[in-house]
């Protein structure tokens, strides 16, 4: 256990206690919401166990750095940046992803980028999106987070 | 009107498992093919395993925690009447407490229009409930380290607003729909 973990834990427990103290029946229905999401996000959190415990195993760092690290490039950033436009699997299981790819040598602004693409667009969500706010806008969004996105990985690039 | 059909949930659901099973098989076949991958295969399966699941549990109740006490109504109220810097924080500061899946965010956001809100903030609003949740910040925090998360949480805030100045300037109100059933929907 890390502090990272003692950390999220204690702000979870403190959070329930303070909402119990509140309001019991609402605290209970956060309780509810939460067991209901679990079997919810199980299977993929599962699923991204198992990937990454056989990209470890079977693709060498050589590879992972040659598609992913420093020396890739634009190439590199621009592949992770579609590749998150494109997936539709929630953060909080892509960042031990993320963190095993940095491990084997992908470069930070290949992951930031993956990272930030895959939650500020949506390709799966576009339709509803198109639906509630037009077509404009949708477009704008979507098309100005690429580019957004692809820059916020460039400067962490820079930064770390 | 309920949020999009329960029906369709349980379909991805059970898709969900599908796909497990499929990546399991192929994960057994593969390491009996090359038994030497097996340990590095186990250890780490094991590590990251270990790391998700000493934290979900905490991340999933502190979702429901903000789902249930900060409603669509606080939301409505505060974004719809406010604009300038104070509407930019307050669409950052709301997009980005998690309560609910982003299929609720855009009628509230095609709703929160309707009240007044301009369509930068609404940008804004989107972005931050997209990209910058709490718990999901947690998550970042412990894979990827404090530095990594803060300088992201920077760089994102700052490409939101960014974003919302332009979507401001370029996007015109009557591109959008006028959509009846949006009115159901919220």
């Amino acid at each position: 256990m890390n502090n990272t973990t003692v950390f999220i834990n204690l702000f979870a427990v403190a959070g329930l206690i303070i909402s119990l103290l509140l309001d019991k029946q609402k605290t209970d229905q956060a309780l509810k919401m939460a067991l209901k999401s679990f079997p919810k996000i199980l299977p993929q959190v599962l699923l991204i166990i198992l990937l990454i415990g056989m990209l470890m195993s079977f693709l060498t760092s050589t590879v992972i750095s040659n598609l992913l690290g420093k020396q890739s490039g634009i190439f590199g950033i621009l592949l992770t940046a579609l590749l998150g436009a494109v997936m539709h699997i929630p953060s909080i299981v892509a960042f031990p992803l993320a963190a095993s790819l940095l491990e084997k040598g992908a470069s930070v602004m290949a992951i930031a980028t993956f990272i930030t693409t895959l939650t500020m667009i949506g390709i799966v969500t576009l339709p509803l999106e198109i639906k509630e706010l037009g077509k404009k806008f949708a477009f704008w969004r979507n098309g100005l987070s690429f580019i957004l996105a692809i820059l916020v990985g460039l400067l962490m690039g820079v930064v770390l | 009107m309920k949020p999009p059909s329960n029906q369709k949930s349980k379909l991805t659901k059970r898709t969900d498992w599908l796909i497990l099973a499929i990546a399991v098989l192929t994960g057994v076949v593969l390491l009996l093919i090359f038994p030497e991958k097996q340990e590095i295969a186990g250890i780490t399966a094991r590590r990251i395993a270990t790391e998700m699941f000493t934290i979900f549990p905490a991340v999933l109740i502190l979702m429901g925690l903000f789902a249930v006490w900060v409603s669509k109504e606080t939301v409505m109220q505060f974004l719809g009447e406010n604009s300038g810097l104070k509407g930019i924080a307050l669409a950052l500061f709301f997009g980005a407490l998690p309560t609910g899946p982003l299929y609720i965010a855009f009628p509230l956001a095609a709703g929160l229009h309707q009240k007044g809100a301009s369509l930068g903030n609404i940008a804004i609003f989107l972005t931050a409930w997209a990209c910058i949740k709490l718990p999901q910040e947690l998550v970042e925090l412990q894979f990827l380290g404090v530095r990594f998360m803060l300088v992201r949480l920077g760089l994102t805030i700052l490409a939101a607003v960014i974003m919302g100045m332009i979507i401001d300037k370029i996007v015109q109100a009557d591109h959008f729909p006028d959509n009846k059933s949006r009115e159901n929907i919220l």
